[in-house]
């Protein structure tokens, strides 16, 4: 099987390549779809297995790797590349032998160019057999053949393996942060649909007021059901501290399409500063007037609750360990943040944390320390569209 | 493959689409488009079908559209309402089939293109219904136990917003091309081909004004080609200035369509000339 290294090394570098794709590549070769073109073959390869405009830079690294190793394993000499790049014109020749004679795999391809590496010396232009231009031969520039590999010369067309290193689908990356709109479809997905029983019945049920009617022999009968409903129950929790301030954009948009997504049987949005301590605040100032008794909050709200948290879960550890994080600092209070934390994650069995510190980050940043204690309770994922799909699926898988 | 595709004169086509398109007709797969709303991903159905002289059958998904619909409906209601009237169609179930628009594409007599439009409006499970269909290009009805199968494989182009993920069995079976925003040059062909005149001064100043806004941080909606074409259109009949385009943006309205962008577009002014006494 010619290229299944490459199949592997895909697969390897993250790319989720079915095999009836791979089959699928593999039949576009046998019907000549790459015209024997590294240019071309990134584009078909690129065109069957990557399905989306977000893995397109994961699949250019993973390409441009690839060949690179390939093409690396010739050195191809100074003089000969530099009597290459002076292409003579194109010399007649008889197609159809050229294409019997040249039609060939490219691993032979590959073995025929070290061996006549090895074995040439000097310029050979027009002809059919060394690496030339303007003849037939498969090797070489500028010239005719069916398949071959190009040495030198410029190609007429962009070389795939410089607009492949080029890199230019990396702003379409899923761990980049993203826009209002991808926010948003991204919470629809949480949902759990149910029927609840106590609903009034109010919409009307097609198949049961076609089938009643029929057995009363066409007589109009109209069938009612209760409407289906989102069952899902949100409370999200901001960190409104100082540190958050550069996130500020990001955790609005995540506020706005939350609260446009708008088909959560409840929603409930709270704030804190750097971690949850005694009292929850009904407003990002985070002031005494405007806050409630945590444990009220948590006593209120019923099991099912989803919870996530939003912050960049960077503090001093001094001020997740001791009591009320510096804030309201008044006797009584001898729960730390930390274990605020614990109640909710005990409470609400659907708990996550969302940061806006991207992940390669967490271990370097000023709050590596936090984070890693944060992290032992609860899992974190980036407010990133990868991120809050994959936080999602744990808020709705069953436990 | 007798059919390739190289683009009409009224749609600039880019070497990576046709390539895309040729690759998902020689390989008989659905072609799915992915791009920003406004790169003119509906139109490359129309281009494809007058460039190929093929007919072209359109089915658009809303978001209430079920699979089934585009296969057939079974108007029941009608065949009630001609029962009780005592018509002579009702003993025939065919009478009341309606083939949709898949159907339609199906049973036609010659090759033609089937664009499912925007499939990402739809139910997130409704790709998965038509998997059978598009793989296979038959399907079945119950009501007259008949089975409608494609007498030519139709080339089916299927577009998408991104504003849902689609699933993976469906992506599987699909080529899909993204097309990327236009740069500039390739931005100048197309304007060219939806204007017949076009003074170069006016162009080249709309096209710099419009690459700015797009780069401007934080826009929510960035204006996109149609708008431009529509703006474009305004300054025409307007008889505005090209070089006024330099220090303000007329007719913004037409390029922005949100509040918060159209301010974000004259910030707290710089001490702009005419201002200053």
């Amino acid at each position: 099987m010619v290229f299944s290294s490459f199949f592997y090394h895909l697969r390897t570098n993250g790319l989720k390549i079915s095999l009836h794709e791979w089959i699928t590549l593999l039949k576009a070769l046998n019907q000549g779809l790459a015209y024997s073109n590294l240019w071309e073959f990134y584009y078909l390869s690129r065109a069957i297995l990557v399905k989306s405009e977000s893995d397109f830079d994961q699949f250019d690294i993973a390409f441009s790797s690839y060949f690179n190793e390939i093409r690396n394993t010739e050195s191809i000499s100074s003089e000969l590349l530099a009597y290459l790049s002076q292409a003579i014109e194109q010399q007649s020749y008889d197609q159809d032998e050229v294409d019997r004679r040249t039609n060939q795999e490219f691993d032979e391809l590959q073995r025929l160019l070290a061996q006549r590496l090895h074995e040439q010396v000097g310029a050979h232009n027009g002809g059919k057999r060394w690496i030339g231009t303007g003849g037939t031969s498969p090797l070489g520039n500028s010239g005719y053949s069916y398949t071959g590999i190009r040495v030198g010369g410029k190609s007429h067309n962009q070389n795939a393996l410089q607009v492949a290193s080029s890199r230019e689908f990396r702003d379409f990356r899923e761990d980049e942060t993203l826009e209002l709109r991808q926010f948003q479809s991204a919470f629809r997905r949480l949902r759990q649909m149910a029927t609840p029983q106590s609903k009034e019945k109010t919409e009307l049920d097609l198949q049961q007021t076609i089938a009643k009617t029929c057995q009363q022999g066409g007589l109009l009968h109209l069938s009612f059901r209760s409407p289906r409903r989102n069952a899902i129950k949100l409370l999200l929790l901001f960190d409104s501290g100082g540190s958050m301030e550069p996130h500020a954009q990001l955790c609005n948009q995540l506020f706005q399409s939350v609260r446009k997504a708008n088909h959560f049987a409840q929603l409930k949005i709270y704030y804190f500063h750097n971690c949850p301590y005694n009292r929850i605040y009904k407003t990002p100032a985070c002031i005494y007037p405007e806050s409630i008794d945590t444990q009220w909050l948590i006593d209120q709200l019923s099991s099912d609750y989803k919870v996530i948290f939003v912050g960049d879960a960077s503090m001093a550890i001094w001020e997740m360990r001791y009591y009320t994080g510096g804030r309201n600092n008044r006797p009584g209070n001898f729960i730390s943040g930390l274990s605020w934390l614990q109640k909710f994650v005990q409470k609400f069995s659907h708990a996550i944390w969302l940061n806006p510190i991207p992940t390669s980050q967490w271990e370097l940043s000023k709050g590596a320390e936090s984070i890693q204690y944060i992290r032992k309770e609860i899992s974190m994922y980036p407010l990133s569209l990868s991120g809050i799909e994959q936080g999602i699926r744990q808020l709705i898988a069953s436990k | 493959m007798g059919t390739s595709f190289h683009g009409s004169s009224r749609y600039v086509v880019s070497e990576d689409l046709m390539r895309s398109v040729n690759i998902a007709i020689a390989l008989q797969k659905p072609l799915l488009i992915k791009g920003e709303p406004g790169t003119g991903k509906t139109m490359l159905a129309k281009a494809i079908s007058e460039a190929l002289e093929k007919p072209l059958y359109i089915w658009n998904i809303k978001s209430t559209t079920k699979a089934q619909e585009g296969l057939y409906t079974y108007d029941t209601v009608q065949r009630l309402y001609d029962s009780q009237f005592g018509a002579d169609t009702v003993h025939d179930i065919e009478h009341y089939i309606k083939l949709g628009q898949l159907g339609q594409s199906f049973t036609a007599d010659e090759q033609n293109i089937l664009l499912i439009d925007e499939i990402d409006k739809a139910d997130l499970e409704f790709p998965n219904d038509l998997l059978w269909e598009l793989d296979q290009m038959e399907f079945y009805i119950p009501e007259t136990q008949k089975t409608i199968r494609a007498k030519h494989r139709p080339i089916v182009i299927i577009t998408s917003n991104a504003e849902k993920e689609l699933p993976d069995a469906f992506l599987r079976r699909c080529i899909f091309h993204y097309i990327a925003f236009p740069p500039q040059d390739v931005m100048e062909g197309i304007l060219h081909a939806h204007f017949e005149h076009l003074d170069a001064h006016l162009l080249q100043q709309a096209m710099s004004s419009f690459y700015m806004i797009r780069t401007i941080p934080g826009m929510q909606k960035k204006p996109s080609t149609s708008e431009l074409i529509d703006w474009i259109r305004a300054l025409q009949i307007g008889g505005v200035n090209p070089d006024v385009l330099t220090r303000e943006i007329p007719f913004a309205g037409i390029l922005l369509k949100k509040r918060e962008d159209i301010e974000r577009l004259t910030p707290t002014d710089p001490v702009s000339p005419r201002r200053r006494h």
